[in-house]
């Protein structure tokens, strides 16, 4: 009896999700200020609706956003008003952080991730992350690179692993600085290389998204030219999330921009958009620096 | 509009409008001298507007290396990206308004002592001024942010076609009745068409004008007469 109650509203949540995510972004209740692509891409993640908390404080309100596949899709906002908090939705690692709650939907190619049930490590094979500040590891470039595929077991042989190590080397734009150094510890490379070397790590999982939170923070202007390349190029087959704080690189390597402000999302749109004519003046005064 | 973080920059965006207007208010004096000096043929009041064009393209040279400066240093984005842009082309306009005031001056000599109807100046005079008006009150309702006004101004340009469609007419029937005049009524001819098109800058600088505070397109204007088309309406009658 109370197994076929608990089937019932199961199957009865899933219908008022799937009502809720099948709304129209567009005609959604909302506080945001939207501007649709002129070509709209399929949906790689949809957010309706949510809300963050940590403890009694609720970081992010209300908040419903698509991310077009296979494109960049920026996130701005002053310090503080949840970017990075949002971003690790998208991956839970929010569960990790003791006593935050996230609710609302969240979908990857149509399926809620904010499951329960969910696989998580199998969510972070599919979602990666790189953080601000680059952490590979305390072991060999190699291990660094070698360790994701191993756990998550997508290599037969030592060969298999060598040529996945490469390539993910190659894509990153380090292989050519370090290949002579594989098995030397990571902790020696210098911070651009650190970075790139976390980028090789989260791609060689072959991972459908990106998560990026301010990946150049700590990189100078070359190496931060050449992670912007990378983004660019990385774009053809993966869908990229970057937080930053600086607005010429959001206006550079980003698609689409969304603009949050004490944990709303204030208004989203086509990058292009969002850096000539934004519509809202709590954008205007962020990115061209007023007082707000 | 809120102020910047960084006072200096909200500065240097005050000069460049700053140096807009003042590039506007020469080239204006400018076409109203010339007007004056070819209708009473004043050689040397011509000779100072031609003097006066080095002034107008110093100030722009000098708006421009701000411009860019400003761009290098401040990276502006959104509205101020659309001002310091938008600035650097009506600055060319304006230039060109200039250039053209100094294109009618130069022609007050070869004019000369060749009497002119007072038909004719008057006609001369009203077109004059009225492009006048339109230069002077573009940069107005730019520097106080009127983007409504604009595109009346912008409509009120059919008035400066209506002005040289007339003009052209009568300088035909005097070109026809005393081929002595020839030479004179063609200079006052290519005088009337440079005043015709500093009402076509005009026009340049209100779209870009109203895009800067609008971040919006102009909406379409009346569809531009051409020429031919008014070769074509003066045979006709
Ligand atoms: N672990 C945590 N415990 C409690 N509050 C937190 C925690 N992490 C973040 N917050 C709070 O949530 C809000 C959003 O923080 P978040 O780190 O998402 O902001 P952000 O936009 O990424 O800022 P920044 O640009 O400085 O990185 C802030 O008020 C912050 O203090
Ligand atoms: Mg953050």
């Amino acid at each position: 009896m109370m197994n076929a109650l608990r089937e019932d509203l199961t199957q009865m949540n899933m219908v008022v999700r799937q009502l809720a995510v099948d709304t129209d972004l567009y005609t959604l209740p909302s506080t945001t200020i939207r501007t649709p692509d002129l070509e709209p891409q399929p949906v790689k993640i949809k957010a309706r609706n949510v809300n963050v908390f940590y403890g009694e404080k609720q970081a992010i309100h209300d908040v419903s956003i698509d991310i077009p596949e296979k494109a960049v899709t920026a996130f701005i906002g002053p310090s503080g008003c949840g970017k990075s908090t949002f971003l690790r939705c998208f991956n839970r690692m929010n569960d990790t952080i003791e006593g935050s709650r996230v609710d609302g939907l969240i979908e990857l190619d149509g399926r809620s991730i904010i499951d329960r049930s969910l696989d998580v490590v199998e969510l972070r094979a599919r979602v990666g992350m790189v953080f601000q500040k680059p952490n590979p590891f305390p072991k060999s470039i190699y291990e660094n690179i070698a360790y994701g595929p191993r756990i998550h077991g997508l290599v037969r042989s030592k060969a298999d692993l060598d040529e996945i190590v490469e390539r993910s080397l190659r894509k990153a734009g380090l292989f050519d600085e370090v290949k002579d150094r594989l098995h030397d510890t990571a902790t020696g490379l210098s911070g651009g290389q650190q970075q790139r070397l976390c980028i090789a790590r989260a791609i060689a999982v072959s991972p459908e998204v990106i998560l990026m939170d301010e990946p150049c923070s700590a990189l100078d202007p070359i190496a931060t030219a050449r992670v912007e390349e990378l983004i660019d190029e990385l774009r053809e087959n993966y869908t990229i999330i970057i937080v930053t704080h600086s607005m010429q690189q959001a206006a550079r390597v980003s698609q689409r921009t969304a603009m949050f402000h004490l944990g709303n999302l204030v208004e989203e749109g086509p990058t292009e958009k969002i850096f000539t004519s934004p519509e809202v003046k709590r954008t205007q005064d962020y990115i061209t620096g007023r007082f707000g | 509009m809120a102020q910047h973080i960084v006072s200096s920059f909200d500065e240097e965006l005050r000069q460049l409008d700053q140096l807009l207007r003042e590039m506007d208010e020469l080239s204006g004096s400018m076409i109203r001298r010339a007007t004056q000096a070819l209708l009473e043929a004043d050689v040397e009041l011509a000779q100072k507007v031609v003097t006066d064009d080095r002034e107008v393209d110093a100030k722009q040279r000098d708006l421009d290396d701000r411009a860019v400066t400003l761009i290098a240093r401040r990276q502006p984005m959104a509205q101020d990206l659309r001002l310091v842009v938008g600035t650097i082309r009506m600055a060319a306009d304006i230039e060109r308004i200039g250039d053209l005031a100094k294109n009618i001056a130069k022609r007050v000599g070869a004019v000369g002592q060749t009497p002119i109807s007072p038909e004719l100046s008057a006609s001369i005079q009203s077109m004059s001024d009225l492009v006048l008006k339109q230069v002077d009150a573009v940069i107005e309702h730019y520097v106080a942010r009127r983007p409504e006004d604009l595109v009346e101004l912008r409509d009120n340009d059919e008035k400066i076609d209506i002005f040289y469609t007339s003009i052209f007419r009568e300088l035909l029937t005097y070109m026809m009745e005393d081929p002595r005049k020839i030479t004179a009524c063609t200079h006052l001819l290519f005088c009337a068409k440079n005043l015709e098109r500093v009402g076509d800058h005009v026009t340049n600088i209100a779209e870009n004008a109203y895009y800067i505070l609008t971040g919006q397109q102009l909406p379409v204007g009346r569809p531009k007469q051409d020429e031919l088309s008014r070769m074509e309406s003066t045979k006709g009658s």
